[in-house]
């Protein structure tokens, strides 16, 4: 039967190629239209650890002086460099990292490279199994690296490729603002998006190219990028920070179990507790626990502008899928005559209705094609625009089903109010008519 | 014209007048507030900027290691800069417009205050008011005698002497801060708590980064410290417009010549810099202008599609019409006045509908309320459209002939 009412369908369809044409591309470019925007949308809100995630927690704690205190306000977003270390060295949690970003001064040994600045990441030892992050040479560095200060460094692998032409170069040194750092590990293919660690390099950032022990990166003056905060005397001058009343670094831990989260909110609790009855703190506590999806949703990482994009392109498809039920509507009634015979040779309203949406879902199939190839087109043009996150805009298979479902499912939508009207054609009044 | 046998007629075709009117509708409110927020965008596109625009170049050079002897590096880095045929100023300065990389303080206008009165961005560097070219409206640009080394007031803000602590604002501020009073010889206080003098008020000089929103952007203050290489700051040179490439190439040419290790990591027109700051406006409005035009036309077909189905099925009417001694100009007329009446219907409801987006982007984008003006250009698009998508059906139904009324079918 159902091929039937889709042979009967290609026929109608064919009968009036213009109005067919005009409901395919209405279709087509509302399905276009709004798979472009929810495509961005949902390669911007996607989670930058799949699995992980939700083991994933971003502290903190509350140490600014008075002035500007507001009971019940957001604490600092970052840590200072005597709080950063106190947790780090505390472990209580799984894992823990402190870091912070910076951008470096490459010296290629070889003659035919000029120097060129990159962006590093000074972090410590746990950021590495922490995140997940894969190696395809070598491996990260050690807790105890951390400690010694020792001047080691794990690259990139586009860094690798650049400097060593994708070879094992573990082992070997890179110069970083004329010092040797000795590489430990290269890293194999790893871009998190959002940038969720240090949201101050760019939401949508890539990722660096150099990662340094926070301790040796120090030692060696390497220059930070991101945000200082500082408060009281202090002026955010670079080569003072460990002592200053700034937040420059951000901590990230693992916590496991549930349990283990309620427990280090506590602990934070004391932590700030005790940083007050010490006199370091002068504000009561106030600590938030975040894992990573919380914090990107506090942080509201999804650009304004891409969420308005998405509404627009949601009431545009709503126009055109108003237009496509009123040319549909034209299309059945004109067929009122077809239809009384059909009805008054026995076929029952119900198979009428079936026939028309049949005809309906093969528009919307057709639509679905036409505005996959718009959404492609249209992700093309959001690749070209400069924006950092416009590069990750593609088109996924979930996101290609999603195209297909809201195709079909819009015209089947479009085409049930006028299926409905057609089949209670009266046939004898057709007839007559006739 | 005769409106009660259309009102009649339209009444027998309830669902599809409906939806036209639907239609109309929803695209007028979509078009309205589309429209209001292209020229939003176009409004913040064009903020001023305070500063010469089109005569400024950023050069920003890196020393990789410690730079030795910074502050003589920096002397004759200036100088070879001053050479360049067509300069006609230079300055380091800390941060430049339109760069979104800021360094910002919290002020207060009394010691004891325990809550800042607000946050504004700092500017360093000498002679950066006069090579920026901001326009002075009161008191004085800094002495060449109040420059203080930015290391020294940045290690230890107590050695900066009483005669630096002086402090030129933009009016925005001055405005902000003491509304209706002249800010001239006034003292305000940095995070840190040290007191500036206000000597001298620019009429504007935009902030580096605009995170705390555009009606903050003219919060800017200038320090008078004296910038050395290195701490992120840039050459600004000042030129005329048709000179800025040559004077990069020979800027860029002058550094490396006085020392080639360095690396030059910015060089740049700021009317590049600013085109890039509003990058995602640019792009924000050609694509509301897309989304326009696309519904406009779809709307528009629609209307084709519809008024083409309608004459069809009316073509015995028509005839009988035309029999019956209407004329083709009256036949017309009735698809045309059909077609203005369902619009009109159409954009009344358009009108209330884009009101209520219009608040709910107000609640979620910070967007102000859309002023009545922009109703008008809606309704006027679709009536517009309207008349155009029904010319060709309305036409073609005028030429019915009148011998239609005889047949059966």
């Amino acid at each position: 039967m159902f091929a039937y009412y889709l042979d009967l369908a290609l026929h109608s369809l064919k009968r009036n190629p213009v109005l067919t044409a005009l409901m395919v591309l209405a279709i087509a470019l509302g399905i276009g239209a709004s798979m472009t925007t929810l495509t961005v949308l949902h390669v911007l809100s996607g989670d930058p650890l799949p699995g992980r995630s939700a083991h994933i927690y971003y502290p903190q704690i509350d140490p600014a002086d008075m002035n500007g205190y507001q009971p019940g306000g957001e604490p600092a977003d970052q840590f200072t460099w005597i709080d950063g270390m106190n947790l780090l060295h505390a472990q209580r949690a799984d894992r823990q990292a402190l870091m912070t970003g910076g951008s470096v001064p490459i010296q290629p040994t070889q003659a035919n490279l000029d120097p060129f600045y990159t962006d590093a990441r000074y972090t410590t030892a746990d950021f590495f199994p922490m995140f997940g992050v894969p190696f395809e040479y070598g491996s990260a560095w050690t807790a105890a690296d951390d400690e010694h200060r020792t001047r080691v460094a794990v690259i990139s692998r586009k860094l690798n490729d650049k400097l060593f032409g994708g070879h094992d170069s573990v082992g070997q040194t890179i110069r970083v603002n004329d010092a040797d750092l000795r590489i430990v590990g290269v890293l194999d293919a790893w871009r998190p998006n959002p940038h969720f660690y240090d949201l101050y390099q760019g939401t949508y950032a890539e990722q660096e190219d150099v990662f340094v022990p926070l301790t040796a990166s120090r030692d060696l003056k390497l220059a930070l990028n991101g945000s200082t905060d500082c408060w009281g005397k202090s002026t955010g001058n670079q080569r003072m920070l460990e002592q200053a009343s700034c937040t420059w670094l951000q901590f990230w831990v693992q916590l496991d179990t549930p349990a283990q989260a309620v427990a280090y909110k506590q602990f934070l609790v004391h932590y700030s507790q005790e940083q007050k009855a010490l006199g370091r703190f002068q504000r009561p506590p106030n600590v938030r626990l975040r894992d990573v999806m919380q914090w990107l949703a506090f942080k509201k990482v999804v650009p304004g502008d891409v969420r308005l994009q998405t509404w627009l392109a949601f009431g545009f498809l709503l126009v055109c899928l108003v237009n496509t039920v009123g040319l549909m509507l034209a299309k059945f009634l004109r067929r009122s005559g077809e239809i009384g015979v059909r009805r008054a040779l026995g076929a029952a309203r119900r198979a009428v209705f079936e026939q028309l949406l049949v005809e309906a879902a093969l528009v919307g199939t057709a639509g679905g094609i036409g505005g996959l190839l718009l959404a492609l087109l249209g992700l093309w043009l959001v690749r070209l625009q400069p924006a950092d996150y416009a590069k990750l805009a593609h088109l996924d298979p979930m996101m290609l089903g999603v195209t297909f479902a809201l195709a079909i499912g819009a015209a089947l939508l479009a085409g049930l109010l006028p299926a409905w009207r057609a089949c209670r054609v009266a046939p004898a009044l057709q007839l007559k008519g006739n | 014209m005769q409106i009660l046998p259309i009102l009649s007629t339209l009444r027998r075709h309830k669902v599809t007048a409906v939806l036209i009117v639907l239609e109309i509708a929803l695209t007028c409110a979509i078009v309205c507030n589309a429209v209001f927020l292209i020229s939003q965008r176009l409004q913040r596109m064009d903020m001023p900027s305070g500063v010469a625009m089109h005569e400024l170049v950023q050069v920003q050079v890196s020393t990789i290691g410690s730079q030795p002897d910074a502050r003589a590096r920096t002397q004759e880095d200036l100088a070879a800069l001053r050479r360049i045929p067509g300069v006609q100023a230079v300055t380091l300065a800390s941060q430049v417009p339109f760069t979104n990389s800021s360094s910002n303080t919290s002020i207060e206008l009394a010691p004891t205050q325990t809550q800042p009165t607000l946050n504004a961005t700092l500017y360093f560097g000498e002679n950066v008011p006069q090579t920026f070219g901001t326009r002075l409206v009161a008191g004085r640009y800094f002495n060449a005698d109040e420059y203080v080394d930015f290391e020294i007031a940045n290690n230890n803000p107590k050695a900066i002497p009483q005669s630096s602590l002086v402090v030129i604002i933009t009016r925005a501020l001055g405005q902000r801060l003491w509304p209706g009073e002249n800010p001239l010889g006034k003292t305000i206080y940095l995070g840190d708590l040290t007191p500036l003098r206000v000597v001298g008020v620019v009429a504007g000089l935009i902030r580096p980064s605009l995170f705390w929103g555009d009606n903050t952007a003219q919060w800017s203050l200038i320090l008078p410290l004296r910038m050395t290489v290195g701490q992120g700051a840039s050459y600004v040179l000042r030129t005329a417009p048709q000179d800025r490439q040559r004077v990069i190439k020979a800027a860029i040419a002058a550094l490396k010549k006085l020392d080639p290790k360095r690396v030059i990591t910015e060089k740049r027109t700021l009317d590049d810099v600013r085109a890039e700051f509003f990058q995602g406006d640019r792009a924000m409005t050609s694509l509301l202008f897309g989304v326009i035009v696309a519904l406009l036309l779809v709307t528009g077909l629609g209307i084709v599609g519809l008024a083409s189905f309608w004459v069809a099925q009316r073509r015995r009417t028509i005839g009988v019409r035309r029999a019956l001694g209407a004329t083709r100009a009256d036949i017309l007329h009735y698809f045309q006045t059909e077609n203005f009446l369902l619009a009109t219907i159409g954009i009344v409801l358009g009108m209330l509908l884009a009101y209520g987006i219009n608040l709910l982007l107000m609640l979620h984008y910070e967007l102000p309320r859309m002023p009545w003006m922009y109703f008008p250009v809606g309704a006027l698009a679709l009536w517009l459209i309207g008349q155009l998508a029904v010319l060709g059906p309305a036409l073609r139904a005028s030429h019915v002939p009148p011998v239609v009324a005889t047949r059966t079918v």
